[in-house]
C-alpha cells in the first residue's frame, strides 16, 4: 500500500470518549458543544441543542423499537470511535487516491472526506450552469443563509429518532446542492463519501439539496472506506423537489465489512414532481437505510427501488416510507435481495395513504432469495391506508432458486454454478433497469456479476483492494 | 451411439420405466409411441438427466459413456439435446446471454476458445432463419411471454445452435397449430445428418407426416412392447392402442 497516506502527528480522536454507549456521546456534547459550534455554521447551530435534547431523550434506537426491529445496531454503537469535532484537516487528496469505478460516466465530481466537504474542485469538471450551486453545507448556510433557512433541518428536526437526533447534535458538514429554477444538469453530480482513518472513527454528517420549479438533477452517492478500521457514518440527506422538477437518487454502497452505514433519505415532493431513489448495497458491513419520501404535492410519480447482495456476516435493513399526502399520486417500490452466508436482510415497506389522498396509486414489492440455510430475511410490508378511493397492493416474497430453470439451463450444457449465477443475476436485473444513467447501469451490471461470482469482495476504488 | 438396456426408474416411489431397451444408430430416427402414462416424458427426464427421476435398475450408453454418471450439463455438452415440452421461462435472462453461455460451455468442454461476437451473431442470424424465428424473440428474456409455438421454435433454434449428436424431441408437436408444426418439422429435417439421430417422442400421428421415422416403437407401461417401421405410426392413429395393450395382456 505505498500511496496510502499517513497522518502524522494528528490526533482524530479529538476528545476522547472514554467509554461508549449514549452516555459517553452525551457527556462529550455537554463538554463539547462550544467546539462543535463553532466549526459548524451558526444556521446548523440553531437547530443543535434541540437536537441533542432529544437524543438525551431517546438515546440510540433498539431492537426493541418497531421501526428497528430489523436492525441490530447495538454493537457497532457502543465501539470507540474518534468523532473529529475540531475539523482537523485530513490530508488526503481524493482526487489522487479515488479512481472513479464507474468508466464512462462523465460526472461532476464532489467528495465528503469522512464527513468534510472536500473544498476542492475536480479540475476536469466542467463549469456548472449559471445559479448551480453546489459546495460545503456548512459553508453555504454562512453564504446564502436567505437559501438556507427555510430547509435546513425542516424534514429532519421533527422526526422522533435517536439516529437523527444524533445527527442533528453532531453534524458539522455536509454535501448542498442548489438547482435553480427550470435548470436541467446535462450529467449527473457524482458525490463519493470516503473514509479515511488510522483509528476507528464516526463520520455524522448532513446533506442538503434543494431543487426549484421544473429543474432537473440526477445525484449518485457512492460510499467508499479507504482503512481497515472500523468505520461508522451517520448521514441525513434532506432533498426538496419543487413542482415539476426530476430528482433521481443513486447510492451504490460498495464498503469492507467493518463499515457500519447508517443514512436517512429525507425526500419532500411538490406537485407534478417525479422522484427515482434506487439504493444498491453490493458490498457492506452493517447497513440501515431509512428513506422517507412525502409526497406534499398532487400528481407526483415516486419510483423507489433496492438491491442488496449479502453474504458472509452482513446485515442490510432498508426501512422505508412512502407518504401519499395529496391526492392523484402514483408510487412504486420494488426491492430485492439475495442473501447467503449467515446475512441477514430486513426490508419494511411503509405506505401511508391520507385521507384525502383519493386516486392514490402505490405498488410495492419485495422478492428475496435465500441460497442457503443460515442467511435469513424478514420483511414486513405496513399499508395505512385512510382514503377510500385508491388502488394499492403489496407483495413480498421469500424463497429459494428456481430449480425448473436452473435444470432448464444445464440440460443446454451451462453448468450448475453458471445456471445459478445468471438467475441470480436475472433476478436482479429489474432493480438494475431502473437505473437512467446508462454509463452507471453497464456498471453495475458488471459489479453485481462480479458480486455474483464472489470476485468483489472489497470495493473496487479502494486502494486496500488494489 | 445410444444404448438402452434394462432401464428402471421411478419418481417418488412409483416405478415408471420398467425394463427399457432402445438402441440408437447415427442418422436414425425413432419415434415413440404410446397411451398417457406410459412413461414416455419420463424416458426424456431421465435421458437428460432430471434429478427428480431416480434410475433403480438398467444402463444407458451413450458413446460409450455411462450416461447415467454424467450431469446434466455434461451430457449436453456430450450432445444429447432434449426439446421440452414445456419450455421453461427465465425471466430477465436474455436469449443472447443464454444462448452465448451454453454455447461457450460447449465448446469450452472441447477444449476450445470462447466465440467471437461476430461469428456468435452469424450464428444466431442462420439458426434463427432455420426455425423462422423473429428477431424480436432473441431480443427477450427466455420464453417469456412466448406463445406455445415460439417456444417450441425456440427449442429447435438452440438446437440448431448446439448441435447435438442424439436429439429427443419431447411431444414438440403439441400445442402446435398446422403452420408452426410445419416450420418445427422442417427445422428438424434440415438439421439431420448421417452423423446425428433423433428420438421423437409423441402422442399422435401427426408429427410424423412431417418427419419421416425409420422406426416406430410403442412404449407401453414402462417398456417397449412393439417396434416397426413407419406404417406402425398409420396403424395406431387408425386402431388407437388398445389392440397393443391386449397383446401385451396376452403374451
Amino acid at each position: 500500500m505505498e500511496n496510502k497516506i499517513k497522518i502524522e502527528g494528528s490526533n482524530f480522536k479529538s476528545p476522547s470518549l472514554g467509554g461508549v454507549g449514549e452516555a459517553s456521546y452525551i457527556d462529550l456534547y455537554k463538554s463539547n458543544h462550544e467546539s462543535i459550534k463553532k466549526h459548524s455554521a451558526p444556521l446548523m447551530n440553531n437547530l443543535r441543542d434541540d437536537a441533542f435534547a432529544l437524543f438525551e431523550e431517546l438515546g440510540f434506537p433498539t431492537k426493541a423499537l418497531e421501526d428497528y426491529k430489523y436492525s441490530d445496531l447495538k454493537e457497532p454503537l457502543s465501539v470507540d470511535y474518534g468523532l473529529n469535532i475540531n475539523r482537523l484537516p485530513i490530508p488526503v487528496n481524493p482526487y489522487d487516491v479515488f479512481k472513479c469505478d464507474v468508466p464512462g460516466i462523465h460526472s461532476y465530481l464532489y467528495f465528503v472526506v469522512n464527513d468534510a466537504f472536500y473544498p476542492v474542485n475536480d479540475p476536469r469538471n466542467s463549469q456548472l450552469p449559471e445559479g448551480v450551486i453546489i459546495g460545503s453545507v456548512k459553508q453555504v448556510a454562512e453564504t446564502n443563509p436567505e437559501l438556507f433557512k427555510d430547509y435546513f433541518g425542516k424534514l429532519s428536526s421533527t422526526k422522533q429518532d435517536g439516529l437523527l437526533a444524533f445527527n442533528g447534535a453532531f453534524a458539522q458538514d455536509g454535501f448542498f446542492m442548489y438547482m435553480p429554477e427550470n435548470v436541467v444538469l446535462d450529467k449527473p453530480v457524482q458525490l463519493i463519501n470516503i473514509m479515511r482513518s488510522d483509528v476507528d472513527f464516526m463520520a455524522v454528517s448532513h446533506n442538503l439539496i434543494i431543487l426549484e420549479k421544473g429543474s432537473k438533477a440526477q445525484l449518485l452517492v457512492c460510499d467508499h472506506t479507504m482503512d481497515e478500521v472500523r468505520f461508522l457514518s451517520n448521514r441525513v440527506t434532506e432533498v426538496f423537489v419543487g413542482e415539476n422538477a426530476t430528482y433521481e437518487h443513486y447510492k451504490l454502497e460498495n464498503t469492507h465489512v467493518k463499515t457500519t452505514n447508517l443514512s436517512t433519505l429525507l425526500i419532500d415532493q411538490s406537485d407534478s414532481s417525479t422522484v427515482l431513489g434506487n439504493v444498491i448495497t453490493l458490498h457492506n458491513g452493517i447497513t440501515r437505510n431509512t428513506i422517507e419520501i412525502d409526497l406534499d404535492g398532487e400528481h407526483c410519480e415516486t419510483l423507489l427501488c433496492g438491491m442488496v447482495i449479502g453474504d458472509k456476516n452482513q446485515q442490510v435493513d432498508n426501512f422505508t416510507s412512502i407518504i401519499h399526502n395529496k391526492p392523484n399520486c402514483n408510487s412504486q417500490e420494488l426491492f430485492k435481495y439475495v442473501l447467503d452466508g449467515e446475512a441477514k436482510g430486513g426490508f419494511t415497506g411503509k405506505l401511508y395513504v391520507a385521507k384525502d389522498a383519493q386516486k392514490t396509486a402505490a405498488f410495492q414489492t419485495n422478492r428475496n432469495i435465500l441460497l442457503n440455510k443460515s442467511a435469513k430475511m424478514r420483511t414486513k410490508p405496513q399499508l395505512e391506508i385512510y382514503a377510500d378511493d385508491v388502488k394499492c397492493s403489496h407483495g413480498a416474497t421469500i424463497g429459494s432458486l428456481d430449480e425448473t430453470a436452473k435444470f432448464y439451463m444445464q440440460s443446454r450444457g451451462i453448468s450448475e454454478a453458471e445456471a445459478k449465477l445468471l438467475l441470480m443475476f436475472a433476478f436482479t436485473n429489474d432493480v438494475i433497469e431502473k437505473i437512467r444513467i446508462p454509463a452507471l447501469q453497464d456498471r453495475i451490471k458488471l459489479l453485481v456479476e462480479k458480486r455474483l461470482r464472489g470476485e468483489l469482495s472489497k470495493c473496487e476504488g479502494c486502494i486496500i483492494c488494489q | 451411439m445410444l444404448e438402452i438396456k434394462n432401464l428402471h426408474a421411478s419418481i417418488n416411489g412409483k416405478e415408471i420405466l420398467r425394463g427399457l431397451d432402445l438402441t440408437v444408430r447415427p442418422g436414425e430416427i425413432h419415434a415413440i409411441m404410446g397411451p398417457n402414462g406410459a412413461g414416455k416424458s419420463t424416458l426424456a427426464s431421465v435421458l437428460s438427466g432430471n434429478q427428480a427421476f431416480e434410475v433403480t435398475k438398467g444402463e444407458v450408453n451413450f458413446y460409450g459413456k455411462n450416461l447415467l454418471e454424467l450431469s446434466p450439463e455434461d451430457r449436453s455438452r456430450e450432445g444429447i439435446f432434449l426439446s421440452f415440452q414445456y419450455p421453461v421461462e427465465i425471466p430477465g435472462v436474455s436469449m443472447v446471454n443464454f444462448m452465448r453461455t451454453a454455447v461457450n460451455e460447449h465448446r469450452k468442454y472441447k477444449n476450445l476458445e470462447p466465440i467471437s461476437a461476430t461469428d456468435f451473431l452469424r450464428m444466431m442470424r442462420e439458426k434463427k432463419e432455420l426455425v423462422e424465428m423473429d428477431n424480436k424473440l432473441a431480443n427477450r428474456s427466455v420464453n417469456e411471454g412466448f406463445s406455445g409455438g415460439e417456444k417450441k421454435r425456440n427449442e429447435i433454434f438452440q438446437m440448431a445452435m448446439l448441435d447435438p449428436r442424439l436429439s429427443i424431441l419431447d411431444e414438440t408437436d403439441s400445442g402446435l397449430d398446422i403452420d408452426a408444426l410445419r416450420i418445427v418439422a422442417n427445422g428438424v429435417n434440415k438439421l439431420k445428418r448421417p452423423d446425428n439421430a433423433s428420438i421423437l417422442i409423441t402422442h399422435y400421428q401427426r408429427l410424423l407426416d412431417y418427419i419421416i421415422p425409420d422406426f416406430v416403437h410403442v412404449l407401453y407401461d414402462g417398456r417397449i412392447v412393439k417396434t416397426g417401421g413407419k406404417e406402425l405410426a398409420l396403424e395406431l392413429e387408425e386402431k388407437g392402442y388398445d389392440w397393443i395393450k391386449k397383446e401385451v395382456e396376452e403374451k
